[in-house]
């Protein structure tokens, strides 16, 4: 009988040695990503502790509010893309992993709508 | 490499069998699955968060009124300690992805450095946010609520938080952080001791013995996943 062999890591995308200048470059890529994650965060509390809620105006508070839910997606997408290394997986991978993220958007609608509407429901009960 | 050969095969022989469509092996593949429905189980913490902040909209407290207490200081400094757990959490997702680095040039030495930081990142998060819990459980002055006791409204001091009254606002807002903050810290635990056992694996040379260090890999995965499910929760729980 033939012994088995674990065939499992050769499957695995971009797992061959590096030669040390393409360890450089994963490393440089690394540390960009890291100072570009902490610059994002450090602005979102600067802006979170300067531009409160309370102090501004409902416009202003609009746009902030999409400042923070974009920087958070540029955030995940590089967690994503370059730490988990999805970005340099076959294409099919990326899909079957990402495509079902779209379902999420339309949960969230579904639930932001309906807590809207049952607040304006409530206040009308009370009125 | 056998990813490249994959590349060039037709689709009919690539679902044949004998080699792998997705380009990757079994249990990255699984642990991506597994990922998936994760983060499906953290969206819909984070969005029932939005339905009740909606629907709750009057009596739901401002998130830097609540959380603006920092150690060793009684100074007001909103949203600095929260972003300063995001700022631990991002370093030891930096220190794993060098362990993994590490690992594709199979150097020992290396993934036991990054992967030793990486723990040590872990439990100062986990340190952190107990401190935060302790605080948020204790509270401050505290408010006089009216509640509904044997089926008489009576008015009591509700200091700090738990699961049926809170200082801050709303039940649900207490409930949300004990519930969402919770089960995110759950996940740094785990994450903390799949991260040590395998630090203890690749001490004592099993990886190297099997010729690469995927597991460190795999690990990985599930290391930034908690990283990414924290900047969710940095934003939806305490930004917004």
């Amino acid at each position: 009988m033939e012994p088995i062999v674990d065939q499992s890591f050769e499957y695995s995308a971009g797992h061959g040695h590096r030669t040390p200048e393409q360890s450089r470059a994963v490393r440089k890529k690394i540390f960009l990503v890291t100072a570009l994650l902490s610059v994002i965060t450090i602005v979102e509390v600067l802006v979170g502790i300067y531009f409160s809620k309370t102090h501004v105006s409902p416009g202003t508070w609009t746009i902030i509010k999409w400042f923070y839910i974009i920087m958070t997606l540029v955030k995940a997408g590089y967690i994503v893309l370059v730490f988990m290394h999805l970005g340099d997986e076959k294409k099919s991978l990326r899909t079957t992993v990402l495509l079902p993220m779209v379902l999420i958007i339309y949960f969230i609608f579904i639930c932001l709508f309906e807590g809207e509407h049952l607040l304006q429901y409530f206040q009308d009960l009370l009125k | 490499m056998a990813q490249n050969a994959t590349l060039d095969i037709p689709n009919n022989k690539l679902w044949g069998g004998g080699t792998s469509p997705f380009g990757a092996s079994y249990g990255k593949l699984m642990m991506w699955f597994f990922l998936i429905s994760d983060a499906f189980s953290f969206s819909t913490l984070l969005i029932s968060l939005g339905y009740a902040r909606h629907v709750h909209a009057e009596s739901w407290p401002l998130v830097e009124k609540v959380f603006h207490h920092f150690p060793f200081t009684h100074a007001h400094l909103p949203l600095l300690y929260v972003g300063m757990m995001t700022f631990i959490l991002i370093i030891s997702s930096v220190t794993m992805v060098l362990a993994v680095d590490a690992g594709h040039s199979n150097n020992k030495k290396g993934v036991i450095f990054w992967l030793g930081l990486t723990v040590v990142g872990g439990l100062i998060f986990l340190g952190s946010q107990a401190w935060e819990w302790y605080t948020f459980i204790v509270g401050g002055e505290g408010v006089i609520k009216t509640v509904i006791k044997d089926g008489v409204p009576t008015d009591i001091l509700v200091q700090g938080a738990n699961l049926q009254y809170n200082e801050y606002g709303h039940t649900a807002f207490a409930d949300f952080f004990f519930f969402i903050t919770g089960f995110h810290g759950f996940h740094v635990f785990s994450g903390v001791v799949i991260n040590a056992i395998i630090l203890w694996q690749a001490i004592n040379g099993v990886f190297e013995k099997r010729g690469h260090y995927e597991m460190v890999e795999k690990a990985g995965l599930y290391w930034h996943f908690v990283d990414l499910v924290w900047v969710f929760v940095f934003t939806f729980f305490y930004l917004l």
